[in-house]
């Protein structure tokens, strides 16, 4: 297992930590620029044309203006209406494809940058004969090796065969310390484009140009390979199915009013422009405008938060796990145990053994023996010693012995396993007190680790090592089960053991003494179930497991297989982020489901605004529906129509930023939504058409 | 609004209510294979029908082989229903010898175009009539290509709708049951006992049941009058009960041969939510989660009961212009006040408007009252209702088909502000589903919008084939928004397989006997196709487990979401419309202009 970065701090009430690796402010100049070129480069019917609801908008501000310019030339009266009319119109599509361009302009600039730091390195190729070429770095193939050193640019992704070096991977990953990388084991992956620090090692390449992982990254926050997701397909069909039933509902509006006409003898069939502004106004453009937006942004918070996903369906499956696989240590507990107890057996004081313990730890350099150090100094005061070479035979720890101590003044102090150490006491002549064993069930029962201490023959107590659960870890999983997520702890621990710890951190599942195997099966069991998995892993062997899980979330810090079986690798291997993820996976849905009911609900009011305006000649009575009062007919139209361009734009900072998430029950998220969304929709432009209504008039535009 | 109708309402409600559970728990019990308390009678019954049918009642069939044996069936029901109206000059039970040179004068010919458009008519459980049952159709005809048709169309619908809850209920299965097996049960141990004891139960009211010729009887002024016969009671029962709705009279249910009193009054609306009560209960059952029938039947309700609250104070109020001119308009101890124009008097006003209610809330058709005489807010509810998509309570099978669209659609729009991809039952709605859906919704917009507009503006040459010449719009009694709603309501009314009538609308041409006959076709199959891929679909996927991060689909939230989903989609596609029809309408009455019968066209 590797060793993990500590986790960004969080704030108490949402799962997204405020620190951002990639953050940038929402609009940044550069980007806002970008954005505004690339709007009206969009304005190509034929990329407009995937997206159906901007595309029946363009055309009808294209109808809009064809009739202008015949108008216009016929010399008719109503042409500053009809301008108006159309220039609103085009305004809508510029405002959706703003918002789309903004999105994407924040990957792009993202990916501009990545860019920079792939320059053409030279490789040192170690030929077939044994011979070292240099050749450039974009000629190399997969299986050649090559030789790094020094401040070389490590040319492309491979495994460390041979040797160890200090690699600085903040291209990659944002962040400035070093890392080892290794050959063998879970720290055998480098980076093309990273930069070796220390050293040399030998590499042998496994991508070709062009498929690298710097590469791969770069088309990823650039969304060049973005495919829309299956819900953002199916939402697609919704809304583009709502369109043409409003289309249908305008058509035949055209022969409905010409039965009208002729029937009442009084006013005229609605103009091409006022059908055309009804039309628009009804299908849903608000959605249809940031939809693509809305799941740019989503892979953007995404990679915001150092995690590269291959795919926005990764991201979608997020918001729809049932079950999180949680490693325990670095996850849910910290690295390492400590020492919280001193438990001496009858006949020994607590100072007496908490003195030979601190003894016995004195070299010992690992977490839990320092703590051991600490834990004598707090509870009994007992000062660290500096022990001379000369008087004091260490015994460090060994995988043979299982445990480890100091030979000091003819003292044989030892601490260890507690089977080992009452071998050691008996060896030594010694005998076991009665409750020895008594107290050290009790410890395994509560998910410590007893640590026994002896001094030669005489048995002196035990050192509760515990695993320490991190803070807030209760509480986050307490939101994960509001938001009907179950977690799962997977550890190599005893069953006893992992009970223990799992009840303190409240998760509601564990995997005791867990193989890759096992987790395998678990991960099987539950899809069979009909729910999601999402896990973490870094190692080799974990890459089963994260093919099979649903969202699987390599390490950067673990090996290639490891990284190429997940679907997401997060840049800052904190196992932690599983959790954010989901969090930003149901932001995404969220703020879909939440603009597209907006967008349906603001549809009521619009009616209210342009049927009575459409008919006022015809039937004059209709007025009754002005129940806003709007003061013409031309400016009851311009209004919804100024409106609803609007609204797009006002909507992209929370298209982009995702709507607020708070875990809680499905429940209560859907009657707080429905009501800020569904009924805030419906209200919501009655006052905002009534006020641009006034405007309207006060500048004496319609 | 009277006390009495008021009660009238709350008991009619309470003993649906109180139906919901039995009727949805022998149902449920039938469609599984399970024995109920008919099988002892009905089983032997069942068992030779599908020995002479070769039917295998264990095998099921995919969606598509389902859908296929629905259209097979439907196809051999028309061509069955179409030669028999035109051969029944050669055919027996013919007393008044319609359909030969015998028949009474001012009977009705049936030409080739109103038998398709009478035939598909009853094969898709809509029963427009664009003829007069007691001038037009021998007793035979009536019998055995009509009343066979209420039955075996109502069945299907139940079929379909049981098919459609399979699709949720089962799980990674491939078939979603055999249409033939849920056709035959529908029909034996549903409809069969139903309509004998309501047949039985009408005849005791004094509906009519006989084989006699029309008798001609002298009035106590002096005049002759013709009084039609016919088996009427046996044909009544299933009329309800299966919510066809094709009268056997052309006054429909407001004649006093087929719903004599208010008590058969009370037992026919009964009979017409019965069974799409009590479906919604099986489908709680059959998906195991009781809640989820109650939901859609709370939707239903609220739904139910808005129409009522709208469509019987309407009418109680009746007009203003005669409260205007200093008449009493108020219920009182000696008259019903409001609007009684086109409303018998045995039924007063709340039954009326009740009736109307729950014949185009479910897609029966079968009236009571004339519904083009109501005030335009009374008429603009059934018209509505049906523009919802016959979904409260709705036909037999169909409503809950139509509803369970409407939950997939709430469910994938507000479902996703859950944070998850939607659900409903413990079914991912995906891409195919929300395709589905939305199809049948645009064929059902389209038909009613294209069709209505095509009628409003279209015109006919002189000794031309299709109508009398002139425009289409001069087949209507009314000008104005009042015509205009005529129309509407005529292809809303087909589309929705409803069958009922605004009238004012004269149908019977060829242009309208064709274009309603197609609109019947469309709403029907056009959208039980989409809703049995649908079921294919769901069949196949896994059932999610609930947890709390699930979008609970059975509390008062979803009921209203539903609710919302279901009026808000209808009202944005058909406000244009209406407002164009009864709502303008509405406003011109209170300005105190009127749109009398007015047989000149609008064009001259």
């Amino acid at each position: 297992m590797a060793t993990f970065a500590a986790p960004p701090v969080l704030d108490e009430t949402t799962l997204l930590p405020k620190k951002l690796a990639h953050s940038r402010p929402l609009f940044d100049p550069p980007i806002v620029r970008r954005a505004v070129r690339e709007s009206l480069v969009k304005l190509n019917p034929a990329t407009l044309a995937k997206n159906p609801v901007m595309f029946v908008v363009e055309v009808g501000a294209a109808l809009t203006t064809i009739f202008l310019v015949r108008d216009i030339f016929i010399h008719a009266s109503g042409t500053g209406f009809y301008l108006q009319i159309a220039l609103w119109l085009w305004f809508t599509v510029l405002f959706a494809n703003f918002a789309e361009a903004m999105a994407e302009a924040r990957g792009k600039a993202q990916a501009d940058t990545l860019r920079k730091t792939k320059t053409d390195s030279m490789a040192r190729r170690i030929a077939p004969g044994g011979a070292i070429e240099v050749v450039p770095a974009s000629k190399l193939r997969a299986q050649d090796v090559v030789i790094c050193q020094v401040g070389d640019i490590i040319p492309g992704d491979g495994e460390v065969i041979e040797g160890i070096a200090t690699v600085d991977e903040s291209v990659i990953t944002g962040e400035s310390a070093p890392v080892i990388r290794e050959s063998g084991g879970d720290r055998s992956a480098v980076t093309g484009g990273t930069k070796v620090l220390s050293d040399q090692i030998k590499i042998r390449i496994t991508s070709n140009p062009g498929e690298t992982f710097l590469d791969r990254m770069i088309a990823l926050v650039e969304g060049a390979e973005r495919q829309k997701t299956p819900n953002e397909i199916a939402l697609n069909i919704l809304i583009a199915g709502l369109t043409l039933i409003f289309l249908l509902a305008v058509v035949t509006l055209q022969p409905f009013s010409g039965y009208a006409v002729s029937s009442a003898g009084s006013g005229e069939i609605p103009s091409v422009a006022v059908l055309v502004s009804l039309l628009v106004c009804l299908i849903p453009t608000t959605i249809g405008g940031l939809l693509s937006a809305i799941g740019i942004a989503g892979m953007d918070r995404v990679i915001q938060h150092n995690v590269l996903a291959m795919s926005g369906k990764a991201v979608e499956a997020a918001g729809d796990v049932n079950t999180l696989l949680l490693d325990k240590t670095g996850t849910i507990t910290l690295g390492n145990r400590q020492a919280v107890e001193f438990a001496p057996v009858d006949g020994v004081s607590g100072p007496e053994l908490a003195d030979a313990a601190q003894l016995a730890s004195l070299a010992d350099e690992t977490p839990e023996g320092r703590s051991i150090v600490v834990l004598a100094k707090q509870a009994y005061n007992l000062r660290g010693r500096e022990v001379a070479d000369h008087e004091a035979h260490f015994i460090p720890f060994s995988a043979y012995t299982r445990m480890s101590g100091v030979d000091l003044n003819g003292r044989r102090l030892r601490k260890g396993a507690t089977d080992v150490i009452v071998q050691f006491v008996i060896e030594k002549g010694g005998v076991i007190p009665p409750n020895f064993t008594e107290m050290s069930d009790r410890i395994s029962r509560t998910g410590g680790t007893p640590l026994a201490v002896a001094d030669g023959g005489r048995l002196l107590g035990i050192v509760h090592l515990k695993d320490i659960v991190k803070g807030g870890m209760h509480e986050r999983l307490e939101h994960l089960r509001a938001m009907g997520i179950r977690s799962v702890m997977i550890t190599g621990d005893n069953p006893l053991t992992a009970a223990a710890i799992a009840n303190e951190a409240g998760v509601d599942d564990f995997l005791a003494q867990a193989t890759p195997k096992d987790k395998m099966e678990y991960i099987k069991k539950e899809q069979a179930q009909g729910r999601l998995v999402a896990m973490t892993g870094d190692g080799t062997n974990d890459a089963p497991a994260l093919a099979q899980a649903d969202v699987g979330v390599a390490m950067n810090t673990g090996t290639m297989a490891a990284k190429e079986a997940g679907n997401m690798v997060d840049l800052d291997s904190n196992p932690t982020k599983l959790i954010e993820i989901v969090a930003i996976g149901k932001q995404l849905l969220i703020t879909r489901g939440a603009l597209t009911t907006f967008s349906i609900a603001n549809d009521v009011a619009k009616y209210f605004a342009i049927i009575p305006a459409m008919f006022m000649a015809t039937y004059p009575a209709l007025n009754a529906l002005n129940i806003m009062r709007l003061h013409s007919p031309q400016s009851a139209v311009l209004a919804a129509v100024i409106f609803n361009a609007l609204i797009i734009i006002a909507l992209v900072p929370l298209a982009l930023r995702g709507v607020k998430y708070k875990p809680e029950s499905a429940a209560r998220m859907l009657r707080r939504n429905l009501l800020i969304y569904g009924i805030g929709g419906i209200i919501a432009p009655f006052p905002g058409i009534w006020l641009i209504d006034r405007l309207l008039g006060m500048l004496h535009l319609a | 609004m009277t006390s009495i109708g008021v009660l009238n309402v709350v008991v009619y409600f309470v003993v649906i209510l109180l139906v919901t559970k039995p009727l949805g728990v022998f149902m449920t019990k039938l469609f599984a294979g399970e024995r109920t308390f008919l099988h002892p009678l009905l089983r032997p019954l069942e068992k030779l029908t599908y020995r002479l049918c070769r039917i295998r009642e264990t095998s099921e069939q995919r969606w598509t082989q389902y859908t296929a044996s629905l259209i097979a069936f439907s196809l051999m029901s028309f061509l069955f229903a179409y030669l028999i109206q035109r051969l029944q000059g050669f055919l027996p039970l013919n007393p008044m010898h319609f359909g030969t040179a015998k028949a009474p004068a001012g009977a009705t010919a049936m030409t080739p175009d109103l038998a398709f458009n009478t035939a598909v008519s009853f094969v898709t459980n809509t029963n427009w009539q664009n003829y007069g049952g007691e001038t037009t159709l021998s007793y035979f005809v009536q019998m055995t290509a009509l009343t066979v048709q209420n039955f075996v169309s109502a069945a299907a619908g139940v079929a379909v709708s049981i098919a459609l809850i399979r699709g949720f209920a089962r799980k990674q299965a491939n078939n979603i049951g055999n249409f033939w097996v849920d056709l035959v049960r529908a029909t034996l141990y549903i409809f069969l006992p139903l309509s004998l004891l309501g047949a039985l139960f009408l005849c005791s009211q004094g509906a009519i049941q006989n084989f006699r010729k029309y008798a001609t009887v002298t009035t106590m002024e002096g005049a002759t009058q013709t009084i039609a016969q016919g088996p009427v009671a046996s044909q009544e029962a299933i009329k309800m009960v299966g919510t066809n709705g094709g009268g056997f009279f052309n006054t429909n249910s407001a004649h006093p041969f087929e719903n004599p009193t208010p008590l058969s009054n009370f037992v026919q609306i009964f009979m017409i939510f019965a069974i799409p009560a009590g479906l919604t209960y099986t489908f709680g059952m059959m998906v195991a989660d009781k809640r989820q029938g109650w939901a859609l039947f709370a939707a239903m309700s609220v739904l139910f009961l808005a129409g009522v609250l709208v469509c019987y104070p309407a009418e109680q109020a009746g007009n203003p212009l005669l409260a205007k001119l200093g008449l009493e308009t108020r219920a009182t101890n000696l008259q019903s006040g409001g609007n009684m124009e086109g409303k018998e008097v045995r039924f007063g006003i709340p039954t009326s408007a009740l009736f109307a209610v729950i014949t185009t809330d479910a897609s029966c058709g079968a009236v009571n009252s004339m519904h083009d005489s109501y005030t335009p807010i009374g008429g603009l509810v059934p018209l509505f209702n049906i523009q919802l998509g016959e979904v409260v309570f709705g036909g037999v099978g169909a409503g809950i088909k139509g509803m369970l669209l409407f939950a997939i659609l709430a469910v994938f729009i507000a479902g996703l502000m859950v944070g998850r991809t939607p659900e409903y039952i413990g079914k991912k709605i995906e891409q195919k589903e929300v395709k589905m859906a939305m199809l049948a919704l645009i064929l059902m917009a389209a038909n009613i919008l294209v069709f209505t507009g095509v009628s409003s503006v279209a015109k006919f040459a002189q000794n031309g084939y299709w109508n009398s010449p002139g425009p289409a719009t001069a087949n209507v009694n009314n000008n104005g928004p009042h015509g205009f709603s005529e129309i509407l309501y005529a292809y809303t009314s087909t589309n929705g397989n409803n069958g009922s009538a605004f009238a004012g609308l004269n149908g019977n041409t060829p242009w309208y006997n064709l274009s309603l006959g197609l609109a019947t076709l469309i709403g029907r199959f056009l959208f039980i196709i989409p809703m049995l891929a649908v079921a294919g679909s769901l069949a196949a996927k896994k059932k999610l487990p609930v947890t709390s991060g699930t979008l609970p689909t059975h509390g008062a939230l979803f009921v209203g979401l539903l609710i919302g989903t279901v009026i808000i989609v209808g009202a944005l596609t058909y406000f244009p419309a209406l407002s164009l029809g009864p709502i303008v309408e509405h406003f011109l009455m209170r300005q105190g202009k009127l749109f009398s019968m007015a047989f000149f066209s609008i064009w001259s």
